[in-house]
């Protein structure tokens, strides 16, 4: 995509901002300076986190039915928790007790759950289960790039020549971890920078080297080492920002205790230190619970290996959240999980659980649409050992709805980027990067009937003036529950069909935006 | 972007003023990290002496063997010097192999012969100059890359830096190929000879002048190297024009000695003119014995290089360049007196034949010693030719000439931008890696050399190299499916059989938890013995991709650490 396409078809949004039952409603959150301060194709502040959960995580374990327990106990009884311990999301959905914090971040609109993701035809290989999630391809098609590589290609051709330089001078992505993520391999280069560990980071701070024996190889050893050093090309850039700020949450454990919250720890630095990175890759392993993930005695299921992972990833998330907040950078950033696979829903004598299929995973941040996606899954009420969680949603709806809602990817360039299209999952909130009151209304805008019966049609009736059209359905507190329109239309007098099946009766708001303009109007079911 | 004004936007409470960006700075040639003096605390301590090596024989001191004296040993190649016997393998790495067939036209502009032909017979055209210095240089460089377990392609690129001539600079790729020839027949012989042929090689001749020296105006450009860089060496500044083991007098005598050479490109050869000839008697000074070279004609350069091979000095000077190229670059006094001196006696005794002495220096307990394995940093050609062998990469066969040509233009490309250009040293004294004090080795490593190093490893690991229609990449997974099953399905042995052939030191624990991290991430072991047995059970492409992306993290992590770069 070039740049000057890019402003064309979607400059004008900016300024699309309404006021809606007091919170700042805006359309895309491009700002013209920023695109003047970098040569990126579009320009962005955001900030993408993505935690991978490395092993296959027992999402069943994680997020529970909670209406359908004797299936569950049927299925599991030897490591599921008891029905009483589990944490309430919703009334039918629960999460894991060791998750509190997350329970926490639900209940302040910070996290939001999406239910059975997968991809059909699921792989239960690591190795190839990981290189499918982390190239977003379909289940039969071996893609050598990343999926957000690949986005990210896109926005800064002809990478790494030429980088970092004046305009651009800091990683376009990071990974902490061993490798750098295949989330992020672009066509020729991986498009990020390792952390290779926590503790390298800290070294690359204060630029020292491991220290080597005192033989001749040694010698030369540290003489490289200290070359090597030198020679991380965004070395100079990330002391900058790390010195620049530092962590304000209390809630971070010691350093050690909690390799993801180390991590996440760092993000916060880096991001509020002013680095204009936009992916974070965060890696956490363990997952691979094929026996005891559950203590072998004592009977509480509510501890042991699996609950402890869990536990880390609430502590790590709730921390890195409430620093975020403190620095005042919740609205910038929004991170995901995710993990190759999860796990059968009939557990092993082992104590433990074999590869699975589809899997629940957050997404946190002050900017998600902190709901519950989806439905439960459905569990047979004998599960067999190689019944697996059907898919309810394909990982790349995800990949492809937050590319579109935090960094502006028109529906083209998703289509190129993952070789066909995907259903839109309103995980993000409708973006609020802009408060001015300065949108135009669209022009003779209604919605009938109105009240319009549950389960019912109506009709969204407006002039257009041409463009890219948004018809969103919002719920009271401004969550998008359904978008049933999302398409360029020509100018003209239009009569857009609004399917509000599956909606509760309630107050709705249905929005309409286009380019520079936009309009709401309230909307009741009965 | 300007970061002053990125920052404009609100950030974090805590910001803090900055600093000005840092201005950059031109691109390092000799890193600041590089020696500052020479570390001469390091030597000597545990060296051991020439005493034949009586340790235990196998894959560890095979491993260091070959590294020192091949471009990057194979772990065939180790595996079965490992299997011999330190003996025999000396024996097969000092044997002579018959001589390799000339370069070949792989360029359709040169008309004279058909593709795949030579063209080293041929008249010269200046037109056609690039074309056959490209096609000599790729030669070259597939010379280094095919040979077997033979030290005759390091000992020519020794040579190479020994007895300098630059292609660029003698315009002319056949007489290249007349010198590249002579130190090839000569790399594992006698070197009393060898600098008597290349001091009349006509390459030799033109590029250091010899062709332009005649009586009564004697160019003394060649006669200078030949006592300074090439054979008895410059030794303290002793009184006005006395180098200690010869003076400006000494360098004019020689210079007269040699006129009347000139080079023929007719018949690609030096001839003598008895005309242009100094006929005179030589005075050479006290440093020579005050000896006198009678007029003796077309073999009165013999009598020359006789004169300075008969000087002890030019036996240890010679040694002093094979140690510092083949061991280390620390020469201390009880490397001197222990390693030195020794291998100098030997090296007269044996009649200035260079065999003996390298199968005493390979065969010793110095060689084996412990302070000895790791410390040497690979030239680029040992870096880039290492790494393609290493890794067994595939490349054209000679049924596809060009396409394996165009290869090898690529490997002598990496080579250059590391700092190392095959044919062209950057001046007559070779690269300054040998023998610039202190930094020597270390040269080979800076800001610019390393990250193009990192590049080129990422580049074979990745997509690899597409040229003539042939793509050269590693291909992990058929290097893995080589090792016994047992090991293959094992990540720790994986990891401990592609240490063991890559880096010459051992790891530590955390740094092969850093390697098996890059390989199975946050999994149990058991889970890459299932994938890989999944795999070679049945394998399809898609679970091949599965195991060769985890590999090449591997790889890549391995490539990363600082060890790799030392052999």
């Amino acid at each position: 995509m070039k740049r000057r396409d890019f402003l064309q078809t979607t400059a004008a949004a900016s300024a699309g901002v309404a006021l809606l039952s007091g919170l700042p409603v805006g359309a895309y959150g491009y700002s013209p300076e920023l695109a003047a301060l970098t040569n990126a194709a579009t320009a962005t502040d955001k900030v993408l986190v993505i935690i991978q959960l490395q092993g296959g995580n027992d999402g069943l374990n994680m997020i529970i039915p909670r209406d359908q327990y004797p299936a569950l106990m049927a299925a599991r009884a030897n490591i599921a928790l008891a029905e009483a311990a589990v944490l309430p999301l919703t009334a039918a959905t629960g999460i894991h007790p060791a998750m509190a914090a997350l329970q926490n971040l639900y209940k302040n609109g910070q996290l939001g759950v999406v239910q059975s993701v997968g991809y059909p035809n699921p792989n239960f290989s690591h190795f190839r289960a990981t290189d499918i999630w982390t190239s977003g391809s379909s289940s039969d098609v071996v893609l050598n790039t990343g999926w957000a590589g690949r986005y990210l290609d896109g926005e800064f051709p002809g990478y790494p020549t030429g980088y970092p330089s004046a305009q651009n001078p800091d990683p376009l992505a990071v990974s902490i971890g061993s490798v750098v993520s295949n989330c992020v391999q672009g066509p020729a280069v991986n498009m990020g920078m390792a952390i290779a560990s926590t503790s390298s980071f800290y070294q690359l701070l204060s630029g020292g080297v491991d220290a080597a024996p005192a033989t001749p190889a040694g010698h030369e050893l540290t003489f490289i080492r200290q070359v090597v050093a030198q020679t991380q090309v965004y070395t100079t850039t990330i002391q900058a920002a790390a010195g620049r700020a530092k962590n304000l949450s209390p809630l971070y454990p010691a350093a050690g205790q909690n390799g993801l919250a180390d991590q996440l720890k760092i993000v916060a630095q880096l991001v509020a230190g002013g680095l204009s990175t936009r992916i974070y890759v965060c890696n956490m392993g363990g997952f691979d619970t094929h026996t005891l993930q559950v203590p072998a005695t004592g009977g509480n299921n509510a501890v042991g290996t699996h609950a402890t992972l869990l536990g880390r990833i609430a502590e790590a998330v709730g921390a890195f959240q409430d620093d975020l907040v403190r620095l005042g950078l919740q609205d910038r950033v929004v991170g995901m999980t995710f993990s190759e696979f999860g796990r059968r829903i009939r557990s092993n004598s082992g104590l433990g659980t074999d590869h699975g299929a589809a899997a629940p995973l957050f997404v946190f941040g002050s900017r998600v649409n902190p709901i519950v996606h989806g439905a439960n899954p459905q569990l047979p009420a004998a599960a067999g050992v190689n019944d697996n969680i059907a898919l309810q949603f394909d990982f790349r709806s995800i990949y492809t709805s937050i590319l579109q809602d935090w960094f502006q990817v028109t529906p083209s360039t998703l289509q190129a980027l993952f070789g066909q299209t995907f259903p839109y999952v309103p995980v993000l909130r409708p973006a609020t990067a802009l408060a001015a009151g300065s949108a135009a209304q669209v022009a003779e805008f209604s919605v009938y009937p109105n009240p319009v019966p549950r389960g019912g049609q109506a009709t969204v009736a407006y002039q257009s003036q041409g463009g890219h059209v948004q018809v969103l359905v919002l719920d009271g507190l401004g969550r998008e529950v359904q978008r049933p329109f999302d398409r360029p239309l020509a100018a003209g007098a239009q009569r857009l069909p609004l399917d509000l099946a599956g909606l509760a009766a309630g107050a709705y708001y249905c929005q309409v935006r286009e380019d520079g303009r936009s309009g709401s109007r309230i909307l009741v079911i009965e | 972007m300007n970061r002053r004004s990125f920052l404009q936007r609100p950030v974090a409470p805590t910001a803090v003023a900055t600093g000005p960006a840092p201005v950059a700075d031109p691109p390092e040639t000799v890193s600041r990290y590089a020696n500052q003096q020479l570390p001469l605390q390091r030597a000597g301590a545990t060296a051991g002496t020439l005493a034949p090596y009586a340790g235990a024989w196998g894959a560890a001191p095979a491993a260091h063997l070959l590294r020192r004296t091949l471009f990057g040993p194979t772990r065939g190649e180790i595996g079965a010097a490992a299997a011999s016997s330190l003996s025999a393998t000396l024996d097969q790495l000092l044997a002579v192999p018959a001589a390799p067939a000339p370069p070949l036209n792989v360029s359709a502009a040169d008309t004279t012969v058909p593709i795949g032909q030579t063209w080293v017979t041929q008249a010269f055209d200046q037109t056609l100059q690039g074309a056959r210095s490209q096609s000599l240089r790729e030669w070259w460089l597939g010379q280094q890359l095919t040979q077997g377990t033979s030290l005759r392609e390091q000992m020519t690129l020794f040579w190479h830096n020994h007895f300098v001539v630059e292609f660029g600079n003698i315009n002319d790729a056949r007489m290249g190929y007349t010198y590249v020839q002579l130190l090839r027949q000569h790399a594992l012989g006698n070197i009393r000879q060898l600098a008597k042929d290349v001091t009349i090689n006509p390459a030799m001749l033109r590029y250091l002048n010899g062709n332009q020296s005649v009586a009564g105006a004697p160019n003394e450009n060649y006669g200078r190297e030949l006592l300074e860089l090439f054979t008895v060496g410059k030794g303290p500044l002793i009184g006005t024009g006395n180098y200690t083991n010869y003076t400006e007098a000494d360098v004019q005598a020689a210079a007269r000695v040699l006129t009347g050479w000139r080079d023929s490109s007719a018949n690609l050869n030096g001839y003598f003119t008895a005309s242009r000839h100094d006929a005179k008697p030589k005075q050479f000074s006290g440093a020579f014995g005050n000896a006198v070279i009678a007029p003796n004609g077309a073999a009165e350069y013999q009598d020359l290089l006789n004169l300075i091979f008969a000087q002890a000095e030019t036996a240890r000077f010679l040694v002093r360049a094979l140690y510092r190229w083949f061991v280390y670059y620390l020469i201390d006094a009880q490397t001197e007196s222990d390693i030195i001196q020794p291998l100098a006696t030997l090296l007269i005794q044996s009649n200035f034949e260079v065999a003996p002495v390298l199968r005493k220096l390979f065969g010793s307990e110095h060689f084996f010693d412990a302070a000895t394995v790791g410390c040497r940093i690979k030239s680029p050609l040992d870096f880039t030719v290492g790494l393609v062998r290493q890794m067994e990469v595939a490349f054209p066969p000679a049924s596809s000439v060009v396409a394996q040509y165009a290869h090898w233009e690529y490997l002598y490309g990496l080579a250059l931008v590391q700092q190392q250009t095959l044919g062209d040293p950057p001046n007559v004294a070779g690269w300054a890696a040998y023998y610039q004090v202190p930094q020597f080795h270390e040269l080979w490593i800076n800001a610019v050399t390393l990250p193009r190093r990192n590049q080129v490893t990422d580049l074979y690991i990745g997509k690899g190299i597409a040229r003539g229609g042939a793509t050269a990449a590693i291909d992990p997974v058929a290097l893995v499916l080589a090792l016994p099953p047992t090991t293959a399905a094992d990540p720790n042995l994986v990891i401990a059989e592609f240490v063991r052939l890559m880096v010459p030191l051992d790891l530590t624990t955390a740094q092969l938890t850093f390697l098996k991290n890059a390989l199975i991430p946050g999994l149990p072991d058991f889970e890459w013995t299932n994938e890989w047995t999944t795999y070679a059970a049945t394998p399809t492409a898609a679970k091949k991709a599965a195991v060769a992306t985890k590999l090449q993290a591997m790889l890549r992590a391995l490539m990363g650490l600082a060890e790799y770069h030392l052999s």
